[in-house]
C-alpha cells in the first residue's frame, strides 16, 4: 500500500503536507485511485465516502489492466483542503488500494466525459439541434424521424453547455459516464 | 487447512461458538490438541475475549463464529477493535457458495455488514486460496495500524481439500505500511525539543501497539530529557505511573495537572495518539500556544482534527529510536532552566490535588473502593480490564499502571459489556496472574453470561463491581445537562449478585461497609477461582475532574461546587 507516495527524506510531497491552513474554501479535486480488481473494492471506496460524509460529484470505474487485475477509479470530489487531504489519506488506508493520485494538485490533467443525449422534435427545432451538435462535434448515433441520440465527448463543462442548449430543443433523456482523467505529459 | 494455518501463525487459543456453517472447522479442532478452543456464551464475548487476549499479549487474537447471527453478534467486537486498533482475526462460517444470495437459513451478507467495521475482510470462495487468505489476514491485522479483519468461509469451501500454502511463501509486499519516520521531520522535532520551555509528551495506544520496546524507548527519552508526560486512556502503562515525570491521564476526566499542562505547553509531542474529542475538548481552544508534533503510523490520523506543525508518519518504536539517536548525537541538549520552572508550575497545579475525596460515614465511596483495591494489589502481577462508565474513569484515575499491556478498556467505542469477556481473554493468556475486571453493575450485566465460560475453563477472574444501582455516567450527564431529570438511568430490578455467583458456581462477596472493605478484597484475592464482588457504593457520586462538553482544558470542573451552569446550550448537543 504505497498509496500516498511519501518520498523518503522529504516531507514536501507527503500525504499530510497541507496546502494553506485549515481553510474554509471548497475545492473540487479529481482523484485517480488504482485498486485491485477484487469483489467489494468499489463498495469499500463508496462506503468510505458515505460513512465519513464526503461528497462524490462523479465516479467512474473500470478494469484497466486485465492481467494485473487492476482497476482505476476516478473520483471528482469537493471539500475544504483539510477534507480533501483526509479523503486521500483514508483512501490510502484501504488495503486493496495501491495508489491515490490527486490530479488537481499533481499538475495539469486531461479530463473527459462522454454524454448521450436524446432529443425529440421536428421542423426548425430538429434542424437547430443538428446544427448545434455539429458545432459541438457531437455525433448522431441513432436517429428516427422524430428523434436523435447525440454522442458527445469532452470536459464536463462542455457537456453541461451542450445540455443547456439542447434543453429548449426537445431534450428528453441524458446519460453521462462521469469523468475519466489522466495527467498530461510523459509521466 | 484452517487449523493448520492458525497453528503456523502461532495461534494457541481460539474463542468461539459453533454452529451449522462452521461444523467442518469444529471437526478439525476436535481432532487436534495444539489449539485450545474456549467456548464462550455469546459471539460478542468471543470477540472481546480475543481482544483482551491480544492486548495482554501483543499477539493477534482469534475468534471463530458461525454464519448469520454468529457473524452479526461479532459486529460490536469488530467495531470496538477497529476503534482501539486491536489486532484480531475473526473467522466466520457462511452458507455454501451455491446458496449465497438465496436467503438461506442463517445466511447474512457478512462481508457487507462487516466492511465498515473491519480493517479488511474477505469472502473466501475457493479452498485453493484459503490458506493464502488466512496468512494475508494475519499480516494485515498486525501490520501498520493494527485492526480487526474477518474471513468469511462458506461451508463447501471448508469441506473441500486443496494444497496448503505455508506462511513463508505468502507475498506480503502488497501491504507494507511505512515504519521509518522522515529523518528531516524528526530532526526538526529534536531541534524544537532542545529549545522548548514548556514541552510535554502526550502519548497514546500507539506506544502500546508498537510493542514493549517502544515503551522502553519512551521511558528512556522521557527520563533523559526530564520532560513531563501524560497519556490517553489507551496509553496507560507505557510510562510507569510511579515515574517522576508522570502527570496522570489527560482528557475529559483526566487530571487537572495533565490538562493544564496540555493547555499551557509550548511544545506538544503527540506519540501514537489521535487527538480524540475526549482529549481535545473544544478544538478551537485546544492548547492554543503550542507547536505540535504528531507521530503516527496512520497518515489519516495526522491533521484530521488538529493542525500539526511537525508531522511524522511512522512506527512509534522506530521513530523514538531515531529521535533518541539524533538527540544524543546533537549533544543531549534541553532547555534545563526553563524546564525546571515548568516543573515548578506543574507542582502548583498538582497541589490542587484534583482526585482528593473524603471517605466518611458508612457508605463506600467508589473512589475509596478503588484506592483500596490499588493499595492491596499494586505489587501483584496484575491485569485490569474495565467496562464503560464512571467506574472506568475512576479506575484510570485511581489505579496505577507500571507496565504496558496491563490495562484493557474499551476506549474509542465505549462498549459496555466489554470487561467480562476481555478479562476471560486476558486470563487465558496469563493463567497464573491476577485479572480483575473493574465494572459497574449495569455494564457488567450486559455480558454476564460469560461467567459460565470462566467457570467452565477454571479462569479465576475477579469481577469487582462498583454497584450504585444507577447508570452512573448517564445519571451524571442528566444531572449536569438535563435538569436532574433522571430518565431511565437506574435499575429497579437488579439481581442479587451473591446468589448469581452461586448460580454460576463461583464465589460471591458483598461489601457495603468501608470498614469491612479491606478484608473483603483480601478474601476475593485469596479465593482460587472466579469471584463476583458486589461492592455497594455511594449512589450519587459524580466523576471529577471533568472538562464539560464544548469547553477548553483550562475550564475544568473539579467538584460538585463548580458544576452550576457549567455547560451551556452549545455544549449540551455534544456527546
Amino acid at each position: 500500500m504505497a498509496a500516498l507516495k511519501i518520498k523518503k527524506g522529504s516531507t514536501k510531497h507527503s500525504a499530510y503536507n497541507l496546502r494553506p491552513n485549515f481553510s474554509d474554501v471548497q475545492e473540487t479535486h479529481t482523484l485517480a485511485v488504482n485498486v485491485d480488481n477484487e469483489p467489494g473494492v468499489l463498495a469499500r471506496v463508496i462506503g468510505l465516502f458515505s460513512g465519513r460524509g464526503y461528497n462524490i460529484e462523479s465516479l467512474t470505474v473500470a478494469e484497466v489492466d486485465h492481467l494485473g487485475h487492476q482497476s482505476r477509479i476516478t473520483i471528482v470530489t469537493k471539500g475544504t483542503p483539510q477534507v480533501i487531504e483526509q479523503i486521500k489519506a483514508q483512501l490510502g488506508r484501504i488495503v486493496p488500494v495501491h495508489e491515490v493520485h490527486d490530479l488537481t494538485v499533481e499538475g495539469p490533467a486531461v479530463e473527459r466525459e462522454l454524454g448521450l443525449f436524446k432529443v425529440t422534435g421536428d421542423g426548425d427545432k430538429r434542424i437547430e439541434a443538428l446544427r448545434l451538435a455539429e458545432i459541438f462535434r457531437a455525433n448522431v448515433v441513432d436517429s428516427t424521424l422524430g428523434s436523435f441520440v447525440f454522442e458527445i465527448t469532452g470536459a464536463p463543462e462542455k457537456i453541461d453547455a451542450f445540455a443547456d442548449l439542447m434543453r429548449p430543443l426537445g431534450l428528453v433523456e441524458v446519460a453521462r459516464t462521469g469523468v475519466a482523467a489522466l495527467s498530461r505529459g510523459a509521466v | 487447512m484452517v487449523v493448520q494455518a492458525l497453528k503456523d501463525q502461532g495461534v494457541d487459543t481460539v474463542f468461539g461458538y459453533p454452529g451449522g456453517a462452521v461444523l467442518p472447522i469444529y471437526d478439525e479442532i476436535f481432532q487436534q490438541n495444539d489449539i485450545r478452543h474456549i467456548l464462550v456464551r455469546h459471539e460478542q464475548g468471543a470477540v472481546h475475549a480475543a481482544e483482551g487476549y491480544a492486548r495482554a499479549t501483543g499477539k493477534v487474537g482469534v475468534a471463530l463464529v458461525t454464519s448469520g447471527p454468529g457473524a452479526t453478534n461479532a459486529v460490536t467486537g469488530l467495531t470496538d477493535a477497529l476503534m482501539d486498533s486491536i489486532p484480531i482475526v475473526v473467522l466466520s462460517g457462511q452458507v455454501p457458495t451455491f446458496m449465497i444470495g438465496s436467503d438461506a437459513f442463517q445466511e447474512a451478507d457478512t462481508v457487507g455488514i462487516t466492511r465498515p467495521c473491519t480493517k479488511h475482510n474477505w469472502l473466501s470462495k475457493e479452498t485453493e486460496t484459503l490458506s493464502d487468505t488466512i496468512h494475508q489476514a494475519f499480516h494485515v491485522a498486525r501490520s501498520g495500524r493494527p485492526g480487526p479483519v474477518l474471513i468469511d468461509i462458506p461451508k463447501d469451501v471448508q469441506f473441500a481439500s486443496a494444497e496448503y500454502t505455508p506462511p513463508q511463501s505468502i507475498d506480503t509486499n502488497r501491504y507494507q505500511p511505512q515504519l521509518k519516520g522522515d529523518i528531516e521531520a524528526i530532526t526538526e522535532l529534536v531541534e524544537a525539543l532542545e529549545k522548548a520551555e514548556r514541552p510535554i509528551f502526550y502519548t497514546g495506544g500507539g506506544v502500546i501497539n508498537s510493542g514493549p520496546g517502544a515503551s522502553q524507548l519512551l521511558r528512556e527519552l522521557v527520563d533523559a530529557t526530564n520532560i513531563p508526560i501524560t497519556s490517553t486512556l489507551m496509553g496507560l502503562g507505557a510510562y510507569p505511573a510511579s515515574g517522576k515525570n508522570w502527570l496522570g491521564m489527560l482528557g475529559m476526566h483526566g487530571l487537572y495537572e495533565a490538562n493544564m499542562a496540555m493547555h499551557d505547553c509550548d511544545l506538544m509531542i503527540n506519540i501514537g495518539a489521535r487527538f480524540d474529542d475526549r482529549i481535545t475538548g473544544l478544538v478551537s481552544a485546544f492548547s492554543p500556544g503550542s507547536k505540535k508534533a504528531h507521530i503516527d503510523i496512520d497518515p489519516s490520523s495526522i491533521n484530521k482534527v488538529i493542525k500539526t506543525d511537525i508531522p511524522i508518519v511512522g512506527d512509534v518504536g522506530h521513530v523514538l529510536e531515531d529521535i533518541l539517536k539524533i538527540w544524543k548525537a546533537r549533544g543531549r541538549k534541553t532547555n534545563k532552566g526553563a524546564i525546571a520552572k515548568w516543573h515548578e508550575q506543574i507542582k502548583d497545579w498538582r497541589a490542587v490535588d484534583c482526585l482528593k475525596f473524603t471517605q466518611e460515614g458508612k457508605t463506600i465511596k467508589p473512589q475509596y473502593a478503588l484506592s483500596r483495591l490499588e493499595a492491596l494489589t499494586k505489587d501483584m502481577d496484575r491485569y485490569i480490564t474495565t467496562e464503560v462508565g464512571q467506574h472506568q474513569m475512576w479506575a484510570a484515575q485511581y489505579l496505577g499502571f507500571e507496565d504496558p499491556n496491563r490495562w484493557m478498556t474499551s476506549g474509542g467505542l465505549g462498549t459496555m459489556g466489554y470487561g467480562v469477556p476481555a478479562s476471560i481473554g486476558v486470563q487465558m493468556a496469563h493463567r497464573d496472574s491476577l485479572v480483575i475486571n473493574v465494572a459497574g453493575e449495569a455494564s457488567w450485566l450486559m455480558n454476564m453470561q460469560e461467567m459460565g465460560t470462566a467457570v467452565q475453563f477454571r479462569l479465576p477472574v475477579k469481577q469487582f463491581i462498583l454497584n450504585n444501582e444507577r447508570l452512573g455516567m448517564v445519571r451524571q450527564w442528566q444531572e449536569l445537562l438535563h435538569g436532574e431529570r433522571y430518565s431511565h438511568s437506574w435499575s429497579e430490578a437488579l439481581p442479587d449478585f451473591v446468589k448469581l455467583a452461586d448460580a454460576f458456581g463461583c464465589k460471591g462477596i458483598r461489601c457495603d461497609n468501608p470498614d469491612d472493605l479491606d478484608e473483603a478484597i483480601k478474601e476475593m484475592l485469596a479465593y482460587d477461582g472466579p469471584v463476583i464482588f458486589d461492592c455497594l457504593v455511594e449512589k450519587h457520586e459524580n466523576c471529577f475532574p471533568m472538562i464539560p462538553s464544548g469547553k477548553p482544558h483550562s475550564e475544568m470542573l473539579l467538584g460538585e461546587a463548580s458544576t452550576e451552569g457549567a455547560i451551556e446550550a452549545g455544549g449540551a448537543v455534544l456527546v
